[in-house]
């Protein structure tokens, strides 16, 4: 009897669920629309639209790493410097050899390399921040705190406090070209999302970040290591963080040690905005990739009606608290 | 008992969702006395004291004190009317000084309202002086030990001037010389007139302290005495004196050979040397009394915890255990005694609290295979008749039983050979814990070899192949089923030396 009960109601779709779940989507359609209207039609242009992800694609990367670590109750604070640490080593070694200032004279790589080596110091520099966490048991807070002002030092160091300029076209391309009409950062950001969420949702990696963050001590139980995965997650947003900062390299031409200050700020409000708990356990990438996209569309929407950059700032804020405040009354 | 009441309780009701927790219960205190609280653990002793001193409100019943009727809403009003309890579980503030901790809420002000350390050291320094307390006031608390911290707390209850002051197992956690010194503050504060109400498990304590005794049986008062009509085995008997009414679905197993055998497992005082053996188709029953290692034997066993010393021995192979991982690996489960703390991810989804321990069985490759997953929690939902919408719900939203039978699933899908279960029916209404005692019963015959850590005593009783009684982290005793009986288990529950006198 009840068993037939149960069954029905299964088979009913659940629209509340829905629209709970999806609540996020139609918030981003909706400041969409207000601002197709209020700009006459300019915002919904295809090459602005266009643009408009461009512009937050390395937010959106970073955040798909945060996304991460926020699910295991964790944040991490050194993804903007992390981000300078691998825009100015992957700009040292994708310089033309007749730059003015050149960091290793004669020295002519592949592209492929300099790449990597942009990818491996972002995820070394996460792998420290995980061994703290995991290692040292120090709260991810400071522990990122940390590696946040040291980082963001030695990118300082490494370049002498200047910008490294003059690229290697090839290596440019990476943050100006097209690919089949399409700029490469949202290559980028659809491949990272993709595969963030296939991981998230279709891997024994993806339910043991969950499961941390669920539960930690009923995943010890479990049978789950912590301490490496605690290790990976934060390796991850590192990785994560230091393809961003080649991207925002790329895109301006020159890895500038001060390159994504303030970037670890968005992209933990892309990720809240877009679901995922500061209590552990609820995330999703799509969440944190709309998320990513309502900054954007906002930043862009409110240049375009010409309101002032200061009150850009101040619409921003009240997004990110009233997330949160429908975020705690979703979860109760 | 003619005489005047300092405290009169009587008929008080609370109920708690899906537990009677006190079922019209009296308690009667006189005052310059001593009181001691008797029962099993969760017979009602410490939810009766938090109505008492206003942490909880009781759904029905009167309370006089001190000749008035009254109601405690808080905790403050309590002691403000002269009522104040030592805790069980202590909560000092460690990064406070000592004199700072029994000062706290009601420091003495000085010049402009300010607290005054001075004052606060002078007279914690007077009440350490009357009661021969050797602790400077002056330490922070963090530096103490568990039993000067605990003496701080006795300080702090007296230092109110208390009508009635409640001590909830003061003595757990100090020794000899602390307990006598105890017993004699507790002398010189009835001479004041002052009364107390005793809660322990230490029998030799119980007669040796108490002028009247009253005894609760599952949520019920059972007796009040005078603690000279009573002798330890007539206590016993009113403490455990239930009839089983529960029916147990105990089926015949076979029992097979020897598959866990421990030896001289130890970690610091939780777990004292303990050894025993557990066989296939075996239901092996953890009991005694709170605090008693039952639960600390099953986290050393599953690496939760690492053992000091000891050996575990697997179908003949010795087997070392750094972490849980290592014990799923060696064929074991373990269903832990907090469902909420240590079991459910309550955000996440019914299938996913599922799968979670046996998940490399079902990504060899590091992806998940939807299907097997899909295909087994089905299985399992249905064999456990589980109550959930769906597979997908989130595992906080089920009751507590169903809470209850995803989590022995998590465990029946890594196929373990030996499963450890810490409370089965804790918080978990009669229809969920007949079915689960019935699970645990098939699962026997299926081979499996179960331990399970009940502080239920019919549970005990009812589902027990042989019984291992733990008296302060050490074995006191393994009895068989056929002369198992309530009396005897606690017995040697409360101490062996005693048991054997």
């Amino acid at each position: 009897m009840s068993n037939t009960a149960t069954e029905a109601r299964t088979s009913t779709f659940d629209w509340g669920g829905f629209i709970k779940k999806y609540a996020i989507v139609g918030i981003l359609l909706l400041f969409v629309i207000l601002l197709s209207v209020l700009t006459g039609g300019t915002f919904l242009q295809p090459q602005n639209l266009i643009n408009v992800i461009r512009q937050v694609s390395a937010i959106a990367i970073i955040a798909t790493g945060m996304t991460f670590v926020i699910i295991i109750n964790g944040i991490d604070l050194s993804v903007g410097s992390i981000v300078a640490v691998s825009a100015v080593v992957s700009a040292s070694l994708a310089q033309m050899p007749d730059a003015s200032v050149i960091m290793y004279p004669g020295l002519q790589l592949p592209v492929f390399v300099a790449i990597l080596a942009g990818l491996a110091v972002g995820a070394l520099l996460g792998l420290v921040n995980g061994a703290l966490v995991a290692g040292f048991n120090i709260a991810p807070f400071i522990a990122t705190l940390g590696m946040m002002t040291a980082a963001r030092g030695l990118a300082l160091i490494y370049s002498g406090g200047r910008p490294i300029s003059k690229l290697n076209p090839a290596f440019n391309w990476i943050g100006q070209g097209d690919l089949l009409w399409i700029p490469v950062p949202i290559w980028i950001l659809a491949t990272v999302a993709v595969a963030a969420h296939v991981v998230l949702n279709f891997t024994r990696f993806g339910r043991h970040t969950y499961a941390l963050g669920g539960n930690e001590q009923a995943a010890r139980v479990s049978g789950i290591s912590l301490n490496k995965l605690k290790i990976g997650i934060f390796a991850l947003s590192g990785l994560l963080a230091g393809l961003a900062g080649m991207l925002l390299a790329a895109r301006i031409g020159s890895g500038n040690p001060q390159l994504g200050t303030g970037i670890e700020l968005d992209a933990i409000a892309s990720t809240v905005i877009g679901g995922t708990s500061f209590n552990g356990g609820i995330g999703t990438i799509w969440g944190a990739v709309v998320g990513a996209l309502i900054i954007g569309v906002i930043n862009n929407g409110m240049d375009l009606i010409n309101i002032s950059p200061f009150m850009q700032q101040v619409v921003k804020g009240v997004i990110i608290v009233l997330a949160i405040i429908i975020d705690e009354r979703k979860n109760r | 008992m003619s005489e005047n009441y300092l405290l009169q309780m009587q008929g008080i009701d609370k109920i708690f969702p899906g537990v009677h927790a006190l079922d019209h219960v009296d308690l009667n205190v006189r005052p310059g006395t001593v009181h001691s609280l008797m029962g099993e653990n969760g017979a009602g002793k410490s939810t009766l004291m938090k109505v008492l001193i206003g942490m909880y409100q009781p759904d029905g019943g009167t309370i006089t004190f001190d000749g008035r009727q009254v109601t405690i809403p808080d905790t403050a009003t309590g002691l403000g009317m002269g009522i104040s309890m030592i805790h069980q579980e202590l909560s000092p503030v460690p990064e406070m000084s000592v004199a700072e901790n029994i000062w706290l809420g009601r420091e003495p002000r000085g010049a402009m309202g300010l607290i005054s350390r001075s004052r606060m050291k002078k007279s914690t320094q007077e009440l350490f002086d009357r009661w021969e307390i050797r602790i400077d006031p002056t330490r922070p608390m963090k530096e103490l030990s568990i039993a000067q911290t605990q003496m701080v707390e006795i300080a702090k209850a007296i230092s109110f001037d208390s009508k009635l002051i409640i001590m909830d197992e003061p003595t757990s956690a100090i020794t000899e010389t602390e307990v006598a010194h105890l017993h004699r503050m507790i002398g010189q504060l009835k001479e004041s007139g002052t009364a107390i109400i005793y809660i322990t498990h230490k029998m030799d304590e119980v007669f040796k302290i108490s002028d009247d005794i009253t005894v609760f049986r599952d949520g019920k008062h059972v007796a009040s005495l005078p603690a000279a009509e009573l002798d330890r085995d007539k206590l016993i008997t009113l403490m455990v004196g239930r009839e089983l009414t529960q029916m147990f679905p105990k089926l015949e197993a076979e029992i097979g050979e020897v598959i866990l055998r421990v030896e001289g497992l130890n970690r610091g005082n939780l777990v004292k040397d303990v050894s025993f053996e557990l066989r296939r188709g075996e239901i092996l029953g953890f009991a005694g009394l709170m605090g008693a290692g039952r639960t600390e034997v099953l986290e050393t066993l599953f690496g939760v915890f690492k053992a000091e010393s000891g050996t575990i021995t697997i179908d003949g192979k010795p087997v070392t255990i750094n972490q849980p991982k290592d014990a799923i690996a060696a064929g074991m489960g373990l269903l832990t005694e907090d469902r909420k703390l240590t079991g459910i991810m309550g955000v996440l989804s019914v299938r996913d609290n599922m799968i979670m321990a046996a998940l490399p069985k079902y990504s060899p490759n590091g992806f998940l295979n939807r299907k097997r997953i899909d295909a087994d929690c089905q299985v399992q939902r249905e064999a456990l008749a589980l109550k959930t919408p769906s597979l997908s719900q989130l595992i906080q939203n089920l009751s507590g039983g169903n809470q209850q039978k995803v989590l022995i699933s998590r465990w029946l899908l890594t196929l373990p050979d030996i499963l450890m279960i810490d409370e089965p029916t804790r918080g978990i209404d009669v229809g969920a814990k007949s079915e689960i005692h019935r699970l645990m019963s098939l699962l026997a015959q299926q081979g499996k070899a179960i331990i399970m850590v009940s502080s239920e005593m019919p549970e005990v009783l009812g589902m027990s192949d042989r019984i291992v009684v733990m008296h302060e982290g050490s074995v006191s005793g393994i009895i068989d089923r056929s002369e198992a009986t309530q009396e005897r288990i606690m017995q040697l529950a409360t101490g062996p030396d005693a048991a054997a006198a």
